[in-house]
């Protein structure tokens, strides 16, 4: 068993902010979680017409100028957003803030697309005259430019960096944060992961083609992991940050500790492009609960990823079936049935909205689960209302992508 | 177009690249970079907009023409004589 790590290792969460589809801050969002309210609406995009999103209402102009707005990206002002409400959150002394051993690292799972849509779609109303492209299009679509405007916007000097980690993308940043962290690169780092997805026509079509589109009547109920009625994937826009600390420096400050990131894995499914594999995906937990120095009957809830696909359910619920057995804890829940799948956020939102838990001791459900399918058979689904456990002290994070890409975290309450 | 109309479409522009400054009080004859928040790219935005708007290509050693707003409509004047104000 691994030694439990000096206290300059251990690594806590101290400041949340977050825009999602049901809730602009962590107590926002909480409530909707257990109040089972979705955020999935009716929304045109070009091209297709009407489809179903989750789409955010936080205000822009909270923390830019309609300048900043204009000249930036989507993803840029949900990450703009989230990093000022992480440090407001945190109660850190940001003007005395040394600001160059600030890092911020946002996971995301692709970027760009957004803007090159807006642009090959306004150089067609030129008959594709070039010189009317925009000479934002090369800022507006670095890889960098949701951390980098961040960095903008706040004066911080120290490093960034986006991680492109298809849907393990919101996990991705939150260890990267970790492991700056540990090696003293930072003293503060601000990480999670964020999505501007429903702004470009092509990841709808995409997932159309594919067949693994969402379509209901309802839109509240259009996304349905581990329903047997279930149609596909409802995308959505979001960001969740937060701040992460060494242990000692949290302490010092009297920080509020949302909790302390205990393990993370991450690995490869080395097995196909889109389809998942539960034999890599069950290897990540295990390596995540080994680094963690927990038991599988330690973890109180799982957040799955599950994203109503077929495949991508079966597969999930067959990896925690290996890495859990049939025990009654982990109780499993699922965020994406209220919100749909906020890409590059989803896994930083889904650890967020479940932290409260270590307070209220309540897990919030999965809802739209009215069929369950028997061929994810799992017994510890919180299933359409949320569960008092009474007491919640480990949560695991599953957030798994494209190309074969997981990730999990775990998350202990820190007392 | 005439030199007035032409002030109108500058302004509006302005107004598009530059959404927080107020326009209200701006001198013609002061450069608009002492006068307002504006760096080269949102410079070249206006470039970009006469560009999309009235198709005038303006060469990149001619962009000085455009420091301020009493010089950019007397360089635009000859290039939108025949151009049929929006307003």
């Amino acid at each position: 068993m691994p030694d439990r790590p000096p206290d300059r290792e251990r690594i806590v969460i101290t400041g949340i902010g977050l825009t999602s589809p049901n809730g602009n801050c962590l107590q926002d969002f909480r409530a909707s979680l257990l109040a089972g309210q979705s955020g999935v609406v009716p929304f045109t995009t070009r091209y297709m017409g009407e489809v179903l999103a989750g789409v955010c209402n936080f205000d822009e102009l909270k923390y830019q100028k309609r300048k900043e707005v204009r000249r930036g990206t989507r993803a840029g002002s949900i990450s703009v957003y989230c990093a000022n409400e992480a440090i407001a959150n945190s109660g850190i002394d940001w003007e005395q803030t040394d600001r160059s051993r600030v890092g911020v690292y946002i996971g995301t799972t692709e970027h760009g697309n957004v803007e090159t849509e807006n642009e090959i779609y306004e150089i067609s109303k030129f008959d594709y005259d070039t010189s009317v492209w925009s000479h934002h299009h090369n800022p507006r679509t670095v890889a960098n430019n949701p951390p980098g405007e961040v960095t903008l916007n706040m004066g911080i000097t120290g490093p960034h960096l986006a991680l492109g980690a298809a849907c393990a993308a919101g996990n991705a940043g939150l260890i990267q944060a970790v492991q700056m962290l540990r090696l003293n690169e930072v003293d503060l780092a601000i990480a999670g992961g964020v999505s501007e997805s429903i702004h470009t026509f092509g990841i709808f079509a995409s997932f159309q083609s594919q067949g693994a589109l969402a379509r209901h009547e309802d839109p509240t109920k259009a996304c349905r992991p581990f329903d047997l009625d279930r149609s596909g994937i409802v995308v959505a826009e979001g960001g969740g940050l937060c701040t992460l600390e060494r242990l000692p420096d949290a302490i010092a400050r009297n920080a509020t500790i949302y909790g302390e990131i205990v393990g993370y894995a991450m690995n490869s499914d080395a097995s196909d492009f889109v389809l998942p594999n539960s034999n890599r995906q069950a290897e990540c937990i295990g390596l995540a609960l080994k680094r963690a120095d927990l038991a599988p009957c330690d973890i109180d809830i799982v957040s799955s990823h599950a994203t109503a696909t077929g495949q991508g359910d079966i597969e999930e619920s067959a990896a925690l079936r290996k890495a859990f057995g049939d025990e009654s804890r982990p109780v499993i829940n699922n965020t994406k049935s209220f919100i749909g799948h906020a890409m590059g956020a989803a896994g930083a939102l889904e650890l967020l909205g479940n932290l409260p838990a270590f307070d209220d001791g309540i897990a919030h459900a999965t809802i739209n689960l009215d069929r369950p399918d028997p061929e994810c058979a799992l017994s510890q689904i919180v299933a359409n209302e949320p569960l008092d456990l009474g007491n919640v002290d480990c949560i695991l994070n599953n957030s798994f992508g494209m190309l074969g890409i997981n990730s999990v975290v775990i998350v202990k309450n820190y007392v | 177009m005439n030199p007035d109309e032409i002030r109108l479409v500058i302004l509006d522009i302005l107004a598009s690249i530059a959404p927080d400054e107020d326009l209200s009080n701006l001198d013609d004859d002061v450069a608009f970079r002492e006068q307002m928040e504006l760096d080269s790219m949102d410079f070249l935005d206006i470039v970009m907009e006469l560009r999309k708007r009235y198709r005038v290509q303006i060469p990149e050693d001619e962009y000085i023409q455009l420091g301020t707003m009493s010089s950019t409509v007397e360089y635009l004047v000859p290039m939108l004589r025949d151009v049929q104000s929006l307003a």
